[in-house]
């Protein structure tokens, strides 16, 4: 009784300072160098994954307008304080040009009439943040394939890129996308959403909607689409601003 | 696994050496992923039902907080927390608004990012070793003749026998120790094809590409927002068996039950003197 009373004691203060101790590393793997890279190498695993059961045209899911979420919070920078969008947004984006450049045979500085000259489309489908949330919106646009296809780009192009009018201390956000879902039927260069004009809120005059990922891919406010052989020379090299600077990941399909 | 009796107080083979790699992977990777998951939470502490749902939107669970203290809300009942749920000290003693306390997740700072890339790594881990595991298990047939219960064994009357003799906590002596009783069963057989399974489904059903790639999933569980509900709700219910699967540990003899899900070798109970 007494030894395996004893036994008992030990065994739970074993556990105890194991415990403490796998916490405590748990952080210091997540610090460490060899122990992100094991950590971060399970991302291209899900890419890879996730491609190879995806029809490449595969739909996300498309609702109708019962399903509308009453009200489609904002998030991220809801007002861009830079003084050339600031300008563009007294002046309605009269004067705003969407330029596509890059690694494409005809640059393009397109304007929202001739934004609106292209074929359109309307969705309604879920946006999914990364926090946990979900919103179900109805987006109209042009899908960003004729946008491509206007640009022609090279060959040798395999990212997309979209740089942003907000920014987050200073720096301007950015993304990027495979040219899988660059080409997408549902990837949209959208000015509306629910029928009106894009609010500010959600990224005026122009936001993207890239519906098999998270959204913090949904770049807003985009104001060049640039086109690149390699995200070497994007930002910091990992193709996003929160890629970038807080370790999320570049494939954001789940 | 023993073809004769052999006798009490000897030491015997008791478990597979897949059954215990899959025992230890599993260990790390349920901890992993239950305090990645909880950081994860953090990020969001409101769980919903049907397709959508943000801020706007009613509720079923919050763990929220005000400037001082921290409460858990299902439904119209509200319990405060202060301490462990919605506000709790960090490491350094200062109050911090979270969900679920920072000794409980991983990282233990508040990092969405990185809570996710130590869940999306694991989970790879769980799914890979289990589906092995499971294949092996059919091969070898330890599922159809040590794991899942016999049809006498899931009538009422034996069930209730078993119910009977857990409550008195007489575990069985002798070679009837190396048989798994049916409790005991039920509860690995649930958490085998039922509750992991189910984590890994309400899981993919949070993902965007998974939701083109099957669409079923969704139309599965309800919507996005209710299979994320349900996979909060299942995470615990594994917690549960982890806690009643400790307690037996320790009831039945730790040292014991340890050496034979670390060495596979498991001394035999010798009858209990009254």
């Amino acid at each position: 009784m007494s030894i395996s009373f004893l036994r008992r004691r030990v065994l739970t203060a074993a556990l105890t300072g194991a415990a403490s101790l796998a916490l405590t590393g748990c952080d210091a793997i997540g610090d460490s160098s060899t122990g992100r890279r094991v950590l971060f190498s399970a991302e291209k695993l899900t890419y890879r994954a996730q491609r190879l059961i995806t029809a490449r045209n595969a739909l996300a899911r498309e609702f109708s307008a019962a399903d509308l979420s009453p009200v489609f919070r904002t998030n991220g920078t809801t007002m861009p304080s830079s003084p050339s969008y600031q300008q563009h947004l007294s002046e309605g984006f009269a004067g705003w040009r969407l330029i596509v450049d890059g690694a494409v045979e005809s640059p393009l500085a397109l304007s929202l009439t001739q934004l609106a000259r292209l074929p359109q489309r309307t969705q309604i489908t879920r946006h999914d943040c990364v926090e946990g949330w979900s919103a179900i919106g109805q987006w109209t646009g042009v899908p960003l394939k004729f946008v491509l296809d206007a640009a022609r780009p090279r060959r040798s192009a395999r990212y997309i890129v979209f740089h942003c009018a907000d920014d987050f201390d200073g720096i301007p956000y950015y993304e990027s996308v495979d040219l899988v879902d660059g080409y997408h039927p549902q990837t949209l260069l959208a000015h509306s959403l629910n029928g009106a004009r894009l609010p500010v809120g959600h990224g005026a005059p122009i936001r993207l909607r890239v519906e098999r990922q998270l959204g913090y891919k949904h770049a807003k406010y985009v104001m060049r689409v640039e086109l690149v052989d390699s995200l070497a020379d994007v930002g910091e090299g990992r193709g996003g601003y929160w890629e970038d600077q807080a370790d999320y990941e570049w494939y954001a399909g789940i | 696994m023993t073809s004769t009796a052999p006798a009490d107080g000897q030491l015997v083979k008791r478990h597979r050496l897949s059954t215990r790699l899959w025992h230890w992977i599993n260990v790390l990777a349920v901890f992993a992923l239950l305090m990645s998951g909880l950081m994860i939470f953090n990020a969001h502490p409101r769980l919903y039902w049907g397709e959508f749902g943000a801020n706007s939107d009613p509720a079923l669970l919050e763990i929220g907080s005000t400037r001082t203290t921290g409460y858990l809300r299902i439904g119209s009942w509200q319990i405060d927390t202060t301490g462990l749920l919605g506000r709790s000290d960090d490491a350094n003693g200062v109050s911090r608004r979270r969900a679920f306390p920072g000794w409980a997740t991983i990282p233990s700072g508040y990092n969405l990012a990185m809570g996710r890339r130590w869940h999306l790594f694991f989970i790879w881990v769980l799914a890979l070793v289990t589906t092995g595991y499971l294949i092996w298990s059919a091969l070898n047939r330890h599922l159809s003749r040590d794991l899942l219960p016999s049809a006498t064994e899931l009538k009422p009357r034996h069930i209730w026998q078993d119910i009977k003799i857990h409550a008195r906590l007489r575990f069985p002596t002798g070679a009837a120790a190396l048989k798994y009783n049916t409790l005991q069963k039920i509860a690995y057989v649930k958490v085998l094809l039922l509750l992991l399974p189910l984590m890994v489904l309400t899981g993919l059903t949070l993902s965007p590409g998974m939701n083109a790639a099957w669409p079923w999933l969704s139309s599965l569980f309800g919507g996005r927002q209710s299979a994320r509900t349900l996979h909060f709700i299942v995470a615990w219910l594994i917690v549960a068996f982890v806690i009643v699967h400790l307690l037996m540990v320790v009831l039945a003899g730790p040292l014991n039950e340890l050496r034979s899900m670390i060495t596979g070798r498991y001394r035999l109970p010798r009858p209990r003197r009254i």
